[in-house]
């Protein structure tokens, strides 16, 4: 039997995700040779006992937080663009982002506040409290776009509510900044430039649920997603409950990308490149495919992200939103380029 | 001017294969003149409206805004009926309405004696297909793609295709005789053999009702009259009742069996088209100033 392109790319891109995840685990202030890594993830003994402290402290840690980050925001992306059906939508496109940057603005910056002081109030300080104040923001947000989009008919009115929830919480965080002491923004400025290092295990074990709730509801809604390439009066009409699928994609989306938001800051354009890049390597439009594809491609190209941001061979570190958007936004480019239907703007 | 086809303004009935001995329902029965409401019998699988009213219900501070009222109409199985009516009369409005893609203001629809109201959207969906004019992002879908879509209603929770999916699947593309174009991209097809494809897909939900939205407005005069074939064969060779709106008239008069006819005003009159051509029931909804409808040849000429 011949072998089927998706069915290639799809193991390809397994394969990938592997050797990228053991390159990934190697870089970093002391580099870790592969076989090292390949020793310990088999015997639980890299060989050396401070590269065993490392990899289990800092690199697995990194490394499946990059897998999570980049599976999860690529899903919420794909999810996203199919439900507007627009090739510019990412995770962030209603403002889950802006909420949890609000979230952290009144945290970081709005001590004294009354926002500041329930988080604080929370009993959580330092690290933590910034991740529960971003959770928080990106939960606000979503509760106001679901229950606006209760009254909204058309996804584009609530695309638009989206955008402007976002910008208007933008706002605030720059009211928030234009009167606050350096030291304190320079904590934001940071939580902003995105990372997938300083996440300890406690961390993943909220991390991962909540990407692994939002996959699999992204898989659960494939066969009505592929309904909604039609369109939405087409998918009602096969009988898709369109309100319904399109609550459950914005949960979904949020779970995700108010999780990785906050215990990774707004990791920018993986979100909207890696849909691109995964339809344009499988050629196919089926979601039951695109789904588990972008998983493997979002793995991959988010760990290859966090190893360009590591530079290897020297000891500088870049803001991962650095590399993030300097391969982001050319692949954002050719995608739509190499997509005749778009060049055309046939819609 | 030639009728490629046979058959013209005075009735022909076109026969393509599937003969007219196929069809089924109290299609004959839809007889008579301009008012008539429902004539015969309740026959197998026919489409009733019964006292319906469309329009858009009532929001706040809004009154309930009505488009079409006390419809009287009835759509034979295994006929074709070609809605007709100048355009904004409200054409979509009630295909949209039978669908049940907005809600009926009221009255009652049934199908084959069931009412379709309070049907869920899945079972609505296994009884009724439609084909809009509403246009989409083809992106990278393939034709066979779209088709394979309209086993939703009837599919598993996982989408997977089974043998009978299969099946019905590749009856729907034979039907529009579209199996060439399984694996085209659809981006890459043309307008006519696009919407081939989406009557496929509305078959391959095996639908006992079929409505279709101006399905020739982005077709040319050879390919509108083809849909037309397509469509009395479908209706025949399933035996379901298929309801095409089409602001074409002269198309219709010449390819159509049964017609609604919407205006003049809100006015709703039905009947076999020749006979909605005859009796100047055609003339009185569209003719203006300038143009009116000849019965004699079909079409509509300066005056």
């Amino acid at each position: 039997m011949r072998l089927q392109r998706p069915t290639v790319v799809l193991a390809g891109l397994a394969v990938l995700t592997v050797g990228s995840a053991v390159l990934a685990i190697g870089v970093g202030s002391a580099s870790i040779p592969p076989s090292a890594t390949l020793r310990y993830l088999t015997t639980g003994d890299a060989g050396d006992p401070t590269w065993t402290v490392l990899l289990a402290q800092v690199r697995l840690p990194r490394a499946i937080t990059a897998i999570l980050a980049g599976a999860g925001l690529a899903v919420a992306g794909l999810l996203m663009q199919t439900l507007f059906a627009n090739p510019l939508a990412d995770p962030y496109i209603l403002g889950v982002s802006s909420g949890a940057g609000l979230g952290v603005a009144l945290s970081v910056l709005g001590t004294g506040t009354t926002a500041g002081a329930f988080v604080a109030g929370l009993g959580v300080s330092g690290r933590f409290r910034t991740v529960v104040a971003a959770g928080l923001g990106a939960l606000a947000i979503l509760a106001l776009v679901l229950v606006l989009g209760r009254w909204v008919r058309s996804v584009v009115a609530l695309l638009i509510i989206g955008v402007m929830i976002g910008a208007a919480s933008g706002a605030l965080v720059a009211l928030l900044l234009a009167f606050s002491d350096p030291a304190r923004i320079q904590k934001f400025v940071l939580w902003g430039l995105g990372s997938v290092g300083g996440t300890s295990w406690q961390d993943l074990l909220f991390l991962a649920p909540a990407v692994l709730v939002g996959v699999v509801m992204a898989g659960w809604l494939s066969p009505s997603l592929n309904a909604l390439l039609l369109g939405e009066t087409y998918a009602a009409s096969m009988g898709v409950g369109v309100r319904r699928i399109r609550a459950s994609a914005i949960v979904a989306t949020a779970v995700i990308a108010g999780a990785v938001t906050a215990f990774c800051g707004p990791i920018a354009f993986l979100g909207i490149a890696i849909p691109h890049l995964t339809r344009l390597a499988l050629g196919r439009a089926d979601h039951r495919l695109l789904v588990p594809a972008a998983v493997l491609m979002g793995a991959v190209v988010c760990q290859l992200c966090a190893v360009l941001a590591q530079l290897p061979g020297s000891d500088g570190v870049l803001p991962l939103n650095v590399v993030t958007a300097a391969i982001g936004a050319p692949v954002v480019v050719i995608a739509l380029l190499r997509s005749r239907t778009l060049a055309a703007g046939a819609a | 001017m030639t009728n490629p086809v046979g058959g013209n303004g005075s009735g022909g009935r076109f026969d393509d294969g599937a003969g007219d001995g196929v069809v089924a329902g109290g299609g004959d029965a839809v007889a008579g003149e301009a008012g008539d409401g429902v004539v015969g019998a309740a026959a197998g699988g026919d489409l009733v409206l019964v006292g319906l009213s469309v329009g858009y219900p009532s929001g706040w501070r809004r009154p309930d805004k009505v488009i079409l009222s006390g419809l009287e109409l009835r759509a034979a199985a295994g006929r074709v009926t070609v809605l007709m009516g100048p355009n904004g009369s409200g054409k979509s409005t009630l295909l949209r309405s039978i669908a049940g893609l907005q809600r009926c203001l009221s009255g009652t629809v049934t199908l084959a004696g069931d009412s379709l109201a309070g049907l869920d959207p899945r079972a609505r969906a296994a009884r009724l297909a439609v084909v809009l004019t509403e246009r989409f992002d083809p992106g990278l879908l393939r034709g066979g793609d779209v088709v394979a879509l309209g086993r939703f209603p009837h599919q598993r929770r996982s989408g997977t295709l089974r043998p009978a999916d299969q099946q019905a699947v590749a009856d729907a593309l034979a039907a529009v005789h579209a199996e060439d174009m399984v694996d085209v991209m659809l981006a890459r097809m043309s307008d006519g053999q696009r919407q081939r494809i989406m009557i496929a897909r509305a078959l391959a939900q095996e639908p006992a009702l079929l409505l279709l939205d101006e399905p020739s407005a982005f077709l040319d005069a050879p390919a509108r009259i083809e849909l037309l074939a397509v469509l009395r064969r479908i209706a025949a060779e399933r035996g379901i009742p298929v309801v095409a709106s089409t602001h074409d008239v002269e198309a219709a008069v010449r390819m159509g069996q049964d017609g609604w006819l919407i205006g003049p005003g809100p006015l709703c009159t039905s009947g076999p088209v020749d006979t909605l051509a005859s009796s100047g029931a055609i003339g009185a909804a569209f003719d203006t100033s300038a143009v009116a409808f000849e019965p004699d040849s079909g079409m509509f000429r300066m005056r």
